[in-house]
């Protein structure tokens, strides 16, 4: 019995279904990466194609947005593939191809540092099991059992004899093979290719400009479409005048959506150009008086909302504060944040006269954009492909929501047969996104005689991410996890804890910002610090007290604390301060080096992170998105804010949004401790330790507590 | 008809003269390397070689580029790699990539310029916004640059 499907067989198959589906628009994620792949190679399973030379291409279901997944998720197929690394490319998997195959490549979402740490388990039994299938095809030409054979880089060796078959010779027998239903998976300590430090297969070409980008796809015959979406959010198109517009050079059509008037022209520019001479009416809906002041009074009615649902209770807070010798209470905001990703969102659609519908997108989702497609298009499944791109930076606004992918789709419809490519301005992209929630959080902690912390309430007003985008998975209550985490999973052993959550969302969309609900981190962590003050304590020492031995949390502390030399004396006018917190599945603590001069310039001469992520892939990036979270961070902390007037984002590019320049990066030494027997995110921890282990340091420096961000409203800025 | 050079080819563009060379490279000669990032020269994904230096093109009206060498990171180094992307390489710089050829096109005009710069010289000089986080290994690899040009010259 065949239950493997060679790719061309599966295609033969599809088209004998009736199905139109054709692959000539495949574009290669990496330009070498696709050479070839479904004429000369075997499909041995379903995550691999083996060519007679036997280059290996992989097959890679999440997105790469500069994580490295692409590289790490092929590292570990390849090393249980037993296969020759230098030999091994890879491609994204195809969505459509995904659907028919009843989601064979699992979950394609690519958020919540998840890449690697969901997807590990399945991806590794699909290397050993093929490796199994090319062991058996080749004991099985030469009539011997499969126990006398090896497989090694590519080769397998029949032990007693030493004859040998590479990989590309029985590829076609190994696909006919039922797959093993057993498939051990090799102890990590053994692994020679995953756990390395293996160049990243997507650099080369990103050095030399060659990957498509969403932004940089070019069909025959394409437009271009430029949009301008209502400024107020939940907005209508009221009235549109064309004006001049239609009669500019290069364009094509002047299309009037619900809630956005875009041009298609003949080049971006045209398309922009004209889109500037529209006169529109907007019905800006009821949120046209909306600003700071009011959002701050929303969530400030959230917080002193009676009957709140609790995220956490343990014991009873109101009598333990009642009865602590010392209560310390503090309140901290932080505002919007959008992802201000460096590519702006971006759709290519195209309706063809098959009635087959094309996408090329950014997506940090496959899936997502199919089922959006399907949506706004009103085509079944089968009759849609999501071509996925490189992306120009993700950090959760291309997963979530699929807003380019629906207009993609509304504007191309007005001009079938002919692909059009939506790209949004870069003010179109800061006062359209989806931000990081603005919030305001109480908390109020109780000290006994001893100084140890007994009684710990937190108040969280802060719009619900969930509400927005995955209603289905808000608790009964309606509590959203990502508005309460880093309160209602805190590790430190506290007896009597209670956590409230005030759901409170107002017309701001909000959104999945790298590591959702980090601001948490930093509230806590900072009032954390405010608290060994008033037991007079150390604030590792504080901490460290308040967690068990052995404790993953622990571990992680006394290790960033040691490497820091946390206690010895630091050069004059250099302070530290320490953050700890655990999130996507990993643990995380780190401490900063800083100095403040006298007009308020923060150097930041040291930051030193330790992560434990249970097991590591590919450690070059995982400092790579040490470093990267780092800088994330740094500009949430200094400088980005999105703020609201007259219902509107007035922020609208990066002369009033401001990313941290190479000047501003301070020196990260990330320790990765891997200890085992769980599997920890890196695409998110270390930026939740990042706002309060500052904030702590110039806190030690100044004596100012920081309970909102950014600092340059506290007179700060980086030196 | 406007007459460009670019990366050594003579090009007829029949565009407006005040559209920027970005949408001229992007949208009419096919060569999407050169990226879009702001639109207000900011953030200088879009910077490309205006007889040698760096200029960020996403604001230079394309009649400015007439009758000079336009380079963009496909025609860097033909037929092989710039000693400075074979540095990206080394250092595993990039990230998401997006503003990488930006910041390569930054750094080689910076480097023939300034082949041994100090680290106050790269923070002047290299401006371009990445939001990945890529900026330890730029410093690294420049310097592993300035490194390897002083070992040849001794």
């Amino acid at each position: 019995m065949t239950t493997a499907v060679s790719r061309r067989e599966f295609l033969k198959v599809s088209a004998a279904l009736g199905g139109a589906f054709v692959l000539e628009f495949r574009f290669p994620a990496a330009a070498a990466a696709f050479a070839g792949t479904a004429d000369t190679g075997t499909e041995v399973n379903a995550w691999m194609v083996i060519h007679p030379d036997d280059r290996v291409v992989i097959r890679i279901a999440r997105s790469e947005m500069g994580q490295g997944t692409y590289t790490a998720l092929a590292q570990l197929v390849a090393e249980e593939l037993d296969c020759d690394w230098n030999k091994v490319s890879a491609e994204f998997a195809s969505p459509n191809e995904h659907f028919r195959r009843h989601r064979i490549w699992g979950s394609m979402l690519t958020g919540g540092s998840r890449g690697v740490r969901t997807s590990q388990d399945y991806v590794r039994k699909a290397g050993a099991s093929a490796r199994m299938m090319l062991v058996s095809a080749a004991a099985d030409r030469w009539g011997v059992p499969a126990s006398e054979c090896v497989a090694q880089e590519s080769v397998i060796t029949h032990r007693p004899t030493g004859r040998r078959l590479r990989y590309g010779e029985v590829a076609a027998d190994a696909a006919r093979l039922t797959p093993p239903a057993d498939v051990p998976l090799k102890d990590p300590k053994d692994w020679t290719i995953a756990g390395k430090p293996k160049h990243r297969l997507d650099i080369p070409d990103k050095v030399l400009g060659k990957p498509v980008f969403g932004a940089d796809v070019s069909l025959p015959g394409m437009l271009h479409a430029a949009i301008a979406q209502c400024p107020v959010f939940g907005g209508k198109v009221a009235q549109v005048d064309a004006g001049t517009a239609k009669t500019m050079r290069g364009v094509k059509q002047v299309v009037r959506g619900e809630d956005f008037v875009a041009v298609v022209a003949d080049s971006w520019w045209r398309a922009n150009e004209a889109l500037k001479a529209l006169k529109v009416r907007w019905d800006e809906g009821g949120n046209g008086h909306v600003d700071n002041a009011a959002i701050t009074a929303m969530l400030r009615e959230g917080l002193e909302a009676a009957d709140l649902p609790q995220a956490r209770k343990m014991g009873d807070v109101h009598a333990a504060l009642a009865g602590a010798a010392k209560v310390v209470e503090a309140e901290y905001h932080s505002p919007y944040i959008n992802h201000a990703t460096l590519e702006p969102q971006t759709c290519t659609a195209w309706f063809r006269p098959d009635g087959f519908l094309e996408i090329w997108t950014s997506t940090q989702d496959g899936e997502a954009s199919m089922q959006a497609a399907a949506k706004a298009s009103g085509l079944p499944l089968e009759k849609i492909e999501v071509h996925k791109m490189m992306l120009g930076g993700g950090f959760g606004r291309r997963g979530g929501p699929q807003d380019f992918v629906e207009q993609g789709i509304a504007i191309a419809k007005t001009v079938p047969g002919t692909p059009v490519k939506l790209l949004w301005s870069r003010s179109e992209d800061m006062q359209h996104g989806f931000y990081r929630p603005a919030s305001i959080v109480r908390m109020k902690a109780g000290l006994d005689g001893q100084g140890r912390l007994v009684a710990f309430h937190t108040r969280v007003a802060c719009p619900s991410i969930l509400q927005v985008l995955r209603p289905q998975l808000l608790s009964k209550e309606g509590i959203d996890f990502t508005a309460v985490r880093s309160f209602d999973d805190m590790p430190y052993e506290v007896p009597h804890q209670q956590v409230d959550y005030a759901k409170r969302n107002g017309h701001v969309p909000v959104g999945f910002w790298r590591a959702p609900g980090q601001q948490n981190a930093y509230y806590r962590e900072c009032f954390i610090d405010e608290l060994a003050v008033a037991a007079g304590q150390d604030p590792v020492a504080f901490r460290q007290a308040l967690l068990p031995p052995d404790n993953k949390q622990r571990r992680v502390l006394e290790a960033v604390a040691r490497a820091a030399d946390w206690g010895a004396p630091t050069a004059v006018g250099v302070h530290r301060g320490v953050a700890l917190a655990d999130g996507f599945g990993s643990y995380t603590a780190m401490v900063a080096e800083v100095s403040v001069g006298a007009q308020g310039e923060v150097k930041v001469h040291r930051i030193v992170v330790a992560i434990d992520s249970g097991y590591v892939v590919n450690p070059d990036t995982c400092r790579a998105q040490a470093e990267s979270n780092v800088l994330f961070g740094l500009g949430s902390v200094f400088y980005q804010e999105n703020n609201l007037k007259n219902g509107r984002i007035v922020e609208s590019n990066f002369n009033n949004f401001r990313l941290p320049k190479i000047a501003e990066m301070p020196q990260v030494e990330t320790l990765l401790l891997p200890s085992g027997g769980f599997w920890g995110g890196h695409g998110e921890p270390a930026i939740l330790p990042l706002a309060p282990a500052l904030c702590n340091a110039i806190y030690a420096a100044t004596g100012k507590r920081l309970r909102s961000l950014p600092l340059k409203h506290h007179g700060l800025r980086p030196a | 008809m406007l007459k460009l050079i670019v990366n050594g080819d003579t090009h007829e563009v029949d565009v407006e003269p005040d559209m920027p060379l970005l949408w001229v490279l992007r949208d009419h000669l096919g060569l999407p390397g050169t990226k879009y990032g702001c639109g207000i020269s900011e953030c200088g994904a879009c910077t490309v070689h205006l007889d040698g230096e760096a200029v960020r093109s996403c604001t230079l009206p394309v009649s400015a580029a007439v009758g000079r060498r336009v380079t963009t990171i496909e025609g860097l180094s033909k037929g092989g790699l710039h000693p400075v992307q074979k540095a990206w390489i080394e250092h595993e710089v990039p990230q998401c990539g997006y503003c990488q050829t930006g910041m390569i096109m930054t750094a080689v005009s910076f480097l023939e310029r300034n082949p041994h710069p100090t680290d106050d010289q790269i923070d002047q000089a290299m401006t371009n916004l990445c939001r990945c986080g890529t900026y330890t290994r730029v410093r690294k690899a420049i310097h592993a640059l300035a490194d390897a040009a002083a070992g040849r010259k001794s």
